[in-house]
């Protein structure tokens, strides 16, 4: 009725005509396919599905085709719509028209134009499919189909070493955490007989505590990997090697939120695993802090903006590990619109100045680039959380919801939030205030950059009012009852913005040296977070060299060719008169490999006759 | 008279008729092959269409008596487990003719009818329901591949010839005495009657005796899939063996080893497979892991491919020993999608070797840029190798691990780090090849890094086969698109639509495994119960 496979659908045939006839089309033809199949997408669901169903009881379902079947078990290849998917849906589908229309500006005079939007439509095909999914194993494909989706991306120059290898991190980094969802998919099978969410969310809070933490658990590993969490966060910062409208869209906007879905999703079976709750809550805000410090340090703007998202979405899991679910799917989407607006912003900022990304070559755009200095100050108003934009109603519903878990925790969330506020707003103030310090002349970004630029801006001002998450989610995530301290909390968090931003003005602004000398001061502790704790450099040590060494030196060369070669040639060597028989016949022309086959033949029949002797 | 005799005697024929073509024939040698080839595959599908999916047991069934003493039975016939086995065979030896067209001009006419001999094998062998006929194919099979390794093979082809011809002899000759041993009890080699004697008591075998025979076969089995430690001929193989020996050896040939597992060890031998089952799993997973550990460090092409099917080889034998439906059902499928997703890859390095001969990866960079077509089937095909969802080998590897995870979830465990290294070894090798630039310098414009703007991503896909530096290389030719465009839709197929193919498997292997269950010597071996009452416990 809704056909609900037409969302998915419409990017999927965009992806194939771009992919296929794209290097003959002319780029206006394939801006058409590619803006037009996500636009209607977008309109599709907002315009057809959205209105059109009875929110309050059903939701919808649809199964089109059984995937795969053995045994008593099944996985259709099926769809359902709640209001929690609705909102992906539009999240997905809007942001994801609206940097489609910036990219078409972007990415005006790349080379492989055609084949970038091909892959921005597979992108929104796998997305889709990832919230569409009524189990797990279609949210998985979705799951992997993003992977590799971000993988081509990210690796979208493919000349240069550094992307390819980032891709390639992404991609793998990724499959250890996927390497977890499996495996709590093989729990829920085992469990519950099935994948799909009804039956096992209708049958989980009868199940042992033990298993549904191991379930939980492990999808934490799958949503640390996709959500770039503690351990796993180290792939997110190296894609920023992929054009910027991609960082934004996947890396910043979509698929890095794609854990926070996955677990929100599974909230019932979190609920009932209160362990694993813990562990969220602090795997998420000890990224939230730990991403926020390194974010202070750096001076690549995208890099500034990646440790962001990865401190952000550190907030989205500390929310969810409190319990509030809605209040990590708000964030999700302030997050979406600030974020993406952020990359975007920057993307403007790095076109405006021949592509610099570094922050000490740029400075003073406000006076070349006025459209992109306002609406990024939108921007970093909403996630500092400056009070009526939107990143201040998410995150204050995130710390409220910490503080009635772990006063502590609001704390340091607290803390983290004046840190983000500091590293957002000195990235603003390096980029467009004081002198230009770069070369070339900056020039504003046209039209079709800054439209979706404004909508956004918008959005990042006014989204938290628009949109309601936690009274639209209610049904599912019940709505908390006020505390009283929740005014002294919420004006605690305005004021940590506020002194972030006060103290990024006074330092990048006002005293433009004591950041040196504090740097100075701090000494090896400063060049520890601007190494980014050398956090890379560690797991190399500890994990890819030494699996890279003992693989070459010890597996192959040693157990492979020297014991079990070493044992088969001497068993060999006994038998070199065969092998010298045998080398005799390759020198031969045909009548003596017929004879060979002969020969074989009569020894099968000698053996059948002593064989019919035994008997 | 059956189809399946007919699919069995054409290429036997066109064998023949092949090695009596003048010498001086080349070119007709390839089309009456490739011909031959067509013919075989297009009469298969009507096993396909002709196979009745609510009958169990054995289809197109032609039985009777070819040797009367011993009592030898001419049984052929074929059932879920064989059908796809077959259909695998005679869909990629034209394939593997195709894709010798200009590659192999010596001895041409012996090479293709060598390949039309291994088809009839291979075809044997998956029908064949007479103990002693299966193992004649099973010989047969032997004997081309020996050649085509030992004759048309890189330089050190006859070391790796006479190590895979040592090493599938001793398999063999130890399942021979099996047979031999199981006839001495029957006295007959009929597969069917021995079956029923053992499942019905009428061959009361010790448990010495159960243990021994399951080993002997095991151990043929285990060394053609081959399962760690008995690998290590296949890299050797692959890496000398031509193009065609190498998608022939690892979509088809290892493939009579799990097969042979499923179908004579699980029934024949319940009792000593349940028991057993733990130290085979072990091995299995062993192999997973250390078979993509190796792959990752190889760096010739053909090497990495081979272990990485060692490792994928592994899934398919931890499924069998997993005894239950989803593991086998899994298992069965694994050989499929490994055949197609294997094959495919061993298709395209002999393409880049016809290009620039040479294996090793280092030689390799910026192929992207001068041959984008041949470098996107490569990348679908790499990823339907580690397992991407929607392409075939993920629906294998997920009901493979599964499977195990229902016997015992560290199984799946450790199983499934080797999902995570293949995409290691894959993406590395992927990288190197057909990433970066083709004289491995990059452009000076990267120097900022991450300067997405003005970089010179111009020559991406865009480029037209050439570069500045006068390094060229053609992208797919029709007859290479003819080779892989099969390959990628099945992948797609089998990994969307398991549908077409999962069902006659699963009612196969279900009453497989059922009559391992009922066997009387499997009475003392207590079944293992699956935790938390799970859908997939039979």
């Amino acid at each position: 009725m809704f056909k609900l496979w037409l969302i998915p659908l419409l990017p999927f045939l965009g992806f194939l005509i771009n992919g296929i006839l794209g290097k003959k089309l002319p780029k206006l033809a394939i801006n058409a396919v590619a803006v037009g199949s996500v636009l209607a997408s977008f309109l599709w669901v907002a315009l057809v599905v959205g209105p059109s169903s009875d929110w309050g009881a059903n939701k919808l379902h649809a199964h089109y085709f059984t995937w795969i079947a053995s045994g008593n078990f099944h996985v259709g290849w099926d769809f359902a719509v709640d209001k929690l998917t609705m909102i992906m849906l539009m999240i997905v589908t809007g942001i994801g028209t609206l940097i489609h229309i910036y990219a078409t500006g972007y990415m005006d005079h790349e080379g492989g134009y055609y084949r970038f939007f091909a892959y921005l439509n597979l992108f929104m095909f796998f997305m889709l499919n990832l919230v569409l999914a009524a189990n797990y194993l279609i949210l998985f494909v979705g799951w992997e189909g993003v992977g590799l989706c971000s993988y081509l991306l990210i690796g979208f120059y493919f000349h240069k070493k550094s992307a390819t290898t980032a891709g390639n991190k992404a991609f793998i980094v990724n499959r250890v955490g996927d390497f977890g969802f499996a495996m709590a998919m093989f729990l829920i099978v085992i469990q519950f007989g099935s994948l799909d969410f009804t039956p096992v969310f209708t049958k989980a809070p009868g199940a042992p505590v033990e298993t549904l933490t191991a379930i939980a658990l492990l999808m934490l590993v799958g949503a640390a990997g996709k959500s770039a969490q503690i351990p796993l966060y180290v792939w997110l910062p190296d894609a920023m090697e992929g054009p910027t409208p991609v960082s934004a869209l996947i890396h910043a906007a979509t698929m890095v939120t794609a854990g926070v879905y996955m677990c929100s999703r599974s909230a019932v079976i979190f609920l009932h695993a209160p362990a694993a709750m813990d562990v969220v809550a602090l795997i998420g805000l000890a990224t939230a802090v730990f991403a926020a410090t390194i974010g202070i340090t750096q001076y690549d703007i995208k890099k500034v903006f990646a440790y962001s998202t990865v401190s952000q979405l550190g907030y989205m899991f500390l929310g969810v590990g409190v319990g509030a679910f809605s209040a990590g799917i708000w964030h999700l989407m302030t997050h979406a619109f600030f974020k993406a607006l952020l990359f975007l912003g920057a993307g403007s900022v790095i076109h405006a100045c021949h592509g610099e990304q570094d922050m000490r070559h740029m400075g003073g755009l406000k006076k070349y680039a006025p459209w992109t200095c306002i609406v990024l100050a939108c921007a970093s108003l909403a996630i500092a959380g400056f009070p009526g934009t939107s990143g201040f109603f998410s995150k204050d519903a995130i710390l409220t919801a910490a503080y009635e878990h772990a006063p502590w925790m609001f704390w340091v969330g607290v803390v983290t939030a004046g840190m983000t506020a500091f590293y957002v707003w000195r990235a603003f103030w390096m980029t467009f205030w004081g002198e230009y310090r770069g070369h070339g002349k900056p020039h504003e970004s046209p039209m079709v950059m800054l439209a979706p630029l404004m909508v956004l801006a918008v959005l990042s001002l006014g989204g938290g009012f628009l949109f309601n998450v936690p009274e639209i989610l209610k049904d599912m995530f019940p709505l908390k009852e006020e505390i009283p301290e929740e005014h002294m909390l919420m004006a605690i968090s305005v004021a940590a913005g506020l002194i972030g931003i006060a103290m990024s003005w006074y330092m990048y602004v006002v005293n433009q040296e004591l950041p040196g000398k504090i740097a100075n001061a701090l000494g090896g502790l400063y060049r520890l977070v601007d190494d980014k704790y050398r956090i890379d450099e560690a797991y190399d040590a500890a994990i890819v060299e030494p699996l890279i060494e003992g693989s070459s030196a010890v597996l192959w060369k040693t157990v492979d060719a020297g014991i079990i070669d070493g044992a088969v040639n001497g068993v060999g060597s006994q038998a070199r008169g065969i092998g010298n028989v045998l080398k005799l016949i390759q020198s031969g022309n045909i009548r003596s490999y017929a004879t060979w086959i002969v020969a074989g033949s009569v020894v099968i029949i000698i053996v059948m006759g002593i064989a019919g002797g035994v008997r | 008279m059956t189809l399946l005799d007919i699919i069995i005697a054409i290429p036997a024929l066109g064998c023949i008729l092949a090695l009596l073509i003048p010498r001086n024939q080349a070119q007709f040698s390839r089309l009456f092959t490739l011909a031959v080839s067509l013919v075989t595959f297009v009469a298969s599908l009507g096993l396909v269409t002709g196979f009745d999916q609510k009958a169990t047991g054995q289809q197109f069934v032609t039985n009777f008596v070819w040797i009367q003493n011993p009592e030898i039975h001419y049984h052929i016939g074929i059932d879920g487990l064989s059908l796809w086995l077959i259909m695998l065979a005679t869909f990629l030896t034209p394939i593997a003719i195709l894709i010798s067209w200009n590659y192999i001009q010596d001895r041409a006419k012996e090479f293709y009818a060598f390949l039309l001999l291994l088809e009839f094998g291979l075809i044997g062998v998956f029908s064949a329901w007479d103990l002693f006929l299966f193992y004649v194919f099973w010989e047969v099979v032997l004997i081309p591949m020996y050649f085509l390794i030992g004759i048309w093979g890189h330089d050190r082809r006859i070391y790796a010839a006479v190590k895979f011809f040592l090493y599938t002899m001793v398999g063999s000759v130890l399942m021979l005495a099996a047979i031999i041993f199981l006839y001495t009890q029957a006295g007959t080699f009929d597969y069917v009657t021995v079956l029923d004697m053992l499942q019905s008591g009428r061959i009361a075998l010790t448990h010495t005796e159960e243990t021994l025979l399951f080993l002997a076969f095991f151990l043929a089995f285990a060394i053609k899939v081959p399962l760690f430690p008995l690998h290590t001929w296949l890299p050797d193989a692959h890496v000398e063996a031509p193009t065609a020996g190498s998608v022939m050896l690892a979509s088809v040939m290892l493939k009579m080893g799990t097969y042979g597992l499923v179908r004579f060890c699980l029934p024949m031998f319940p009792g000593a497979a349940r028991e057993n089952a733990p130290w085979i799993a072990t091995l299995a997973i062993i192999g997973i892991v250390y078979g993509a550990l190796v792959a990752m460090v190889q760096p010739n092409m053909k090497k990495l491919v081979a272990y990485s099917s060692v490792s994928h080889l592994g899934f398919v034998v931890l499924g069998v020993f997993s005894f239950n439906q989803m593991g086998l059902d899994g298992a069965v499928y694994q050989m499929l999608n490994h055949g197609i997703s294997t094959g495919a890859l061993f298709v395209l390095v002999g393409f880049l070797y016809e290009r620039k001969h040479s294996l090793a990866i280092k030689d390799y960079g910026g192929v992207a840029t001068m041959a984008p077509w041949l470098s996107i089937v490569f990348m679908i095909t790499t990823f339907a190798s580690i397992g991407l969802p929607t392409l075939n080998n993920f629906v294998g590897e997920f009901l493979v691990l599964q499977g195990a995870a229902i016997r015992s979830i560290s199984w799946a465990a450790f199983a499934g780090l080797g999902v995570i290294l293949s995409a290691c070894y894959m993406l590395w090798m992927y990288q190197r090849v057909f990433f970066g630039t083709v004289d491995g310098v990059e452009a000076p414009a990267d120097a900022h890094g991450g300067h997405d703007d003005h970089a010179p991503a111009a020559h991406g896909h865009d480029a037209h086969g050439h570069d500045s530096h006068g390094h060229s290389m053609p992208d797919l030719s029709p007859r290479e698109w003819a080779c892989v465009v099969p390959l990628v839709v099945m992948m797609v197929w089998m990994g969307m639509y398991s549908q077409s193919f999962l069902p006659v498997i699963s009612a196969e292997n279900a009453r497989i495994l059922d009559s391992t269950r009922k066997s009387p010597i499997s009475s003392n071996v207590k079944i293992t119960p699956v935790t938390g009452g799970s859908a997939n416990a039979r």
